[in-house]
Order: structure tokens, then sequence, then C-alpha cells
């Protein structure tokens, strides 16, 4: 069993205004196999607590820690987090001009596990979860991204999230932008991925509507960076009835 | 109406270099040059013998020396400046490449001992009507040289040419191709430049008649010092021609320098011309410069379409973090964006153990360079 702490989290970003404070003490505790809902509107931090605790560069921790089974999670590099077992589903993936997603997918897949997997069942586990995407097969000699419409970015995360076997999956509005078909496509993707190796989920969305098909244990509210109420489903219930005015009035 | 001096197509011509004022190094086409290096080659004296070089035979390709009196020389292009001037009325001889095959043959010519003396060389390649040919001059070793290499590309014919630097560190290299692409015909011509100390190739295409097309292909790798540049040079000169330019190169080190310049030329009778080009750098290192500077002049307003994008930059951050959330290292995550980068060319040259070389060689220079 694993665990993914994160405590009193304050991340700031420099604008061109100065800096710019957006996370004012977060806590959080994902054990595996469980899944967090993170809800709140728009501008409430939401991103940058995926980006922050995926790595990227642009979020400065000013206090607080980020812990994956005791683990410093801040002292590592980018690569070095994925490989101890997160992963973050982009909001906004990017495309990568020349390389394809077969290159790419092996790459990473490469680099994760320390050795090259052994090409015949690599190649077989590709085709089969891509074909549970509904995703083409043509999509391997495609550049990453390039040219993929919103909801095809969305399923190659989700195809790489099945691949990677994370401990850990942060998923950042993974149901945006998708139609029903999609929706349910790319989640069951992620409960498959759960049932395989028992990984934790922190779900960022706006809407309740993916939580139909992932069910979560637990939702935050997050707003104004931070989670200003926690609960079960029954919470992200109120939330589809009564919106976020009641926090963002509080905030 | 007078036409002014920068426009591409009323540029002189002339085969004798007397024609040509000295080089100062302020001029148009040598503002961006080494020119103090170059001097020897653009004025000086140059060896006009028969150059070394090996080809295997084939079936299909004749190679043979003709005297540069011969009508065909001149017919796709005269110099347009000194050093090819220079180069022009020097050798003795032109090596002609004459191609007559319908099924597709290609053909390596190799010249890898030129040897450090300034000299002079002379091409003339030869596709006949409704031939298909590949022609790669492969180049390595030493060399202080000026060329002038001519394409004619007959009706209906399908031409590859490609030219490939991998010269010794300190070779200088001063080339003018010149190409007229007949009806119909087709013309892929790819510059390649990787090692050497200073890379100057000039290609120009003359789309002469009805429905002639030319792909212009350039990738360049400049390390510190190194200076690569190309000035190319697309003339639609007939209706419904077309053509495609597409230079990528990367820059690696203190002092590494790119040139392109890339003038289109669209003239009143290029009816229906269909013509894009663009040039992309990346910048991986501080200290580097890439000058790149497209160019349209359209004397016709019925074409179907002209275009013209020009980009420098540096890494990407945002696909190096992608790449680097996936578990791969930064290192491997600054080849595998290059590599992409320049791919989009390398792929495209149509000789696939010529791409697979040149990917080793780019892998083992960013290897070498983010270290
Ligand atoms: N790089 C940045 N530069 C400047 N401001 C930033 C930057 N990144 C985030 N912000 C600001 O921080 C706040 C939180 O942004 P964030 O993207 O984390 O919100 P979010 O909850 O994910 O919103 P959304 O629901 O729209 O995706 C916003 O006001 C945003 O403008
Ligand atoms: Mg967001």
């Amino acid at each position: 069993m694993s665990t993914l702490k994160i405590t009193d989290l304050h991340v700031s970003v420099e604008t061109d205004q100065g800096t710019k404070q957006i996370l004012r003490g977060v806590n959080l505790e994902i054990n595996s196999g469980e899944t967090h809902a993170i809800m709140g509107p728009n501008g409430s931090g939401k991103s940058t607590l995926a980006y922050t605790i995926a790595g990227h560069p642009k979020y400065t921790v000013d206090s607080g820690s980020i812990t994956l089974d005791g683990e410093d999670v801040l002292e590592m590099s980018v690569d070095e987090r994925a490989k101890a077992g997160l992963f973050l589903a982009m909001q906004y993936p990017v495309e990568i001009p020349g390389v394809t997603v077969t290159n790419f997918l092996r790459t990473a897949k490469t680099a994760i596990d320390g050795e090259a997997p052994s090409l015949r069942n690599w190649i077989k586990e590709v085709r089969e979860s891509m074909a549970n995407l509904k995703m083409d097969a043509s999509f391997s000699e495609r550049n990453v991204n390039e040219g993929f419409s919103g909801g095809e970015k969305k399923r190659h995360e989700i195809l790489q999230l099945e691949l990677l076997k994370p401990k850990f999956a942060v998923l950042d509005e993974t149901d945006s932008g998708l139609d029903v078909d999609a929706l349910k496509i790319v989640s069951e993707g992620v409960n498959r991925a759960k049932e395989n190796t028992g990984m934790g989920v922190l779900l960022i969305t706006h809407y309740t509507r993916i939580l139909r098909y992932i069910k979560p244990e637990f939702v935050h509210v997050f707003v104004n960076g931070k989670v200003a109420e926690e609960g079960g489903p029954e919470l992200a219930d109120r939330l589809e009835s009564e919106g976020y005015d009641r926090y963002t009035e509080i905030a | 109406m007078t036409v002014p001096v920068q426009v591409r197509s009323a540029r002189p011509k002339s085969t004798n270099p007397a024609d040509f004022d000295a080089v100062t190094g302020r001029e148009l086409d040598w503002k961006f040059s080494p020119v103090a290096k170059l001097q020897d080659l653009i004025s000086g004296e140059l060896d006009g013998s028969h150059f070394d070089y090996h080809a295997p035979e084939t079936a299909g390709v004749s190679l043979s020396w003709i005297p540069s009196t011969d009508p065909r020389v001149g017919v796709a292009g005269l110099p347009e400046d000194k050093a090819s001037a220079n180069a022009w009325a020097t050798a003795s001889e032109v090596l002609l490449v004459s191609l007559t095959s319908e099924n597709v043959t290609e053909i390596t010519i190799t010249r890898d001992a030129l040897g450090t003396t300034a000299r002079a060389a002379h091409i003339l390649i030869e596709a006949a009507p409704f031939s298909k040919s590949t022609v790669i001059l492969q180049n390595s070793g030493d060399a202080r040289l000026v060329e002038n290499v001519e394409i004619l590309v007959g009706a209906e014919a399908q031409l590859n040419v490609i030219t490939v630097q991998e010269w010794n560190d300190d070779a200088l290299h001063l080339a003018s191709h010149f190409s007229r692409v007949g009806r119909n015909a087709t013309l892929q011509h790819s510059i390649v430049s990787l090692t050497g100390e200073v890379i100057r190739v000039n290609p120009s295409a003359h789309l002469a008649e009805d429905g002639s097309s030319v792909t212009m292909l350039g990738v360049y790798f400049a390390d510190a010092h190194q200076h690569i540049e190309q000035q190319v040079y697309v003339n639609h000169d007939a209706p419904h021609s077309k053509s495609r330019v597409t230079y990528k190169g990367a820059l690696q080190g203190e002092g590494a320098r790119t040139v392109w310049i890339g003038d289109v030329l669209i003239g009143n009778k290029a009816t229906g011309t269909d013509s894009y080009e663009q040039n992309r750098n990346l910048m991986l290192t501080d200290g580097t410069r890439a000058d790149s500077i497209p160019n349209l002049e359209i004397e016709t307003g019925d074409i179907a379409g002209a275009g013209h994008a020009s980009a420098t930059g540096r890494f990407d951050d945002e696909q190096l973090f992608y790449l680097q959330a996936r578990g791969i290292s930064e290192e491997e995550a600054r080849r595998l964006v290059v590599r992409g980068f320049l791919n989009e060319v390398v792929q495209q040259l149509g000789v696939p153990a010529l791409s697979e070389r040149i990917e080793a060689y780019l892998s083992a220079e960013l290897e070498a360079g983010v270290k």
C-alpha cells in the first residue's frame, strides 16, 4: 500500500506583475486504491496543484511538503517523480513534432521500468490498450498529440496511464471537451487501470458528470488555493445542485 | 520604371569574375558570410584541373568530362557572384552526369580526396526526359572548394539530387547550384550540411515550363564556430508550377552560425503558381546565431497560393516537461525533441540509408553536446 501525502502546501508563480500566490495551505492524503475528486471553480488552483505534484518548473513551492511513502517528492526531478510512480494526465497535452506515438511510448516505458519492454508483449499490449480506448491503430505512427482533436488527446493521456501503470494518477480535467461516448470510454480506461494496478486517483474536475462513471470515495471542494470542504460522494451531488457560490462568498 | 538591384531576378550574371566588383562583405549576398576567410576562394587563383571522385558503375548513368563550351553548359543558370564566376572561368572541364534510365536508379558520387589546395569544380547533372534518378554528392575529407553544379531536368523526369557535407572541420566550401526544371518534371533538391568550417551552398531552381515542380530541402547542424549558409532562389517562370521549400537547422555551441535566405519570384507568366517556403531553426545553447530571411516577389495576380514562414526559437519547455513527466530524462527529452524537429526534413530525403546515417550522426552530436 502506498500513500501520497500533501501537507500545508503553499505555491506561487512569477508573473510580469510580480509573485502571485496560488496555493495557500493544501492538505490531502491519498492511499492506493482510493479515488479522490477535487472540484472547484475556474482559477481556484486545481491545475497548479497537479503541476506542482508533477514538478513543473514554473511553480515555486514556498512551504509545505509532498511525500510518497515518506519519500520527499519535492526533492525529485520531474522524471524521477514519474519513475517513483506519479502520473499526471494533463489538461492541455502538448504537441511534439517529429516524435511518433510508438517511439514516445516505448521510450517512456523503458525509462520508467529501467529496461526495454520485451518487444512482442509490448506491441500486443499497446495494440490492445488502443483498441480498448477506441483509438485507431494509425495513431501509433502519428506524431505525439500533433493534430489530435481534444478528445483524442485525452484518450492518448489515458493510454499512457494504462501502459505506464503508476502508483498515483492525477487527472486534470480529463473529462472536459469529451462527448458522452468518449467520456465513457475514457472513464472505463481509468477504471481498468485502477483495477489492474490498484493505483490511487486524484480526479480534478469542474463537473459531476464524470463521477457517474468514476466513483470517488472522497470529494474535496477547492476554493481560492485550498480545500474548503471535504466529504463523501454526496458532497458532489450537493455541488451539482448548488454550485460553488456558497464557498466563493465565504472566500 | 527602374528595377531596384535588390530584386533577385535583376541581379547581374556573368561567367567572367572581372565583371564583379571585389567583395567587401557589405554586399547583400555576402553580408552574412565570413568574407575574410573566403577571399582566396572568391578571387584567388584556383586549381581548375579534373577533381578526384569515385562512383560505382551504374546502369543508366554515365559520367564523362566535357568542355565548358558544350552548349548544355550554362543553360540552367549563370554565376551571380564573384566566387561562382571564379570557379566557372577556372574549371577546365565539366563533369557530366548523364541520367537516362526510366527505372529508378541511384548513384553516389563520392569526393573524399580534394585536398587543401583551393580548387574549382563544375558538375552538370542532366536527367533525360522521363528518367527517374537519384544523385547523391557525398563530400568528406579536406576541401577548399568553389563549385558550380548545374542540374537539367528533362520533360516528365523525376530527379532527386542530394549534396551531403561531412567535410573535415577546417574545410571551406562555396557552391552555387543552378537547376532548370522542364515540362511536368519534378526536382527534389536537398542540402545536408553537417561538418566543415564554412559551408555556403546557394541553390536556385528555374521552373521554366508548364507544370514543373521543385521541392527544396535543407537540414543542417552547426556546432561551435561553424558557419552554414544557404541562399535559396525559386524562380516561377511558367504556368502551374509548384515549389515547396523546407529548411531546418539546429545550432549548438559558442559561435555556431547559420544563414538562410529564401527568395521566391513568381513572374508574370507564372499563373496558377503554388508556392510555400519555410525555414525553422532551433538554438540549443547560448552563443548561437541564426539569420532567417524569407522574401516573396509576386508579379502576377493569378496564383493558387504563396506563403512563407520563418521561425527561430529555443527549446520549448512545455515539450520537455511533458516528456520528463513520463519518466524520460532531460537529456533524452532534448534528443527526442531535436531529432523530431529535424526529422521532418531528414525523413523526406528519399534515401532511407542516408536518413538513418544522418539520424545517427545527429544523435551522437546531441549526446556530445548535452554533456
Ligand atoms: N504560469 C502562470 N502565470 C500566471 N498566473 C498563473 C500561472 N499559472 C496559474 N496562474 C494563475 O493561478 C490561478 C490558478 O490557476 P490554475 O490553472 O491552477 O486554476 P484551475 O483551478 O486549474 O482553473 P481551471 O478550472 O480554469 O482549469 C489562476 O488565477 C491563474 O491565472
Ligand atoms: Mg486547470
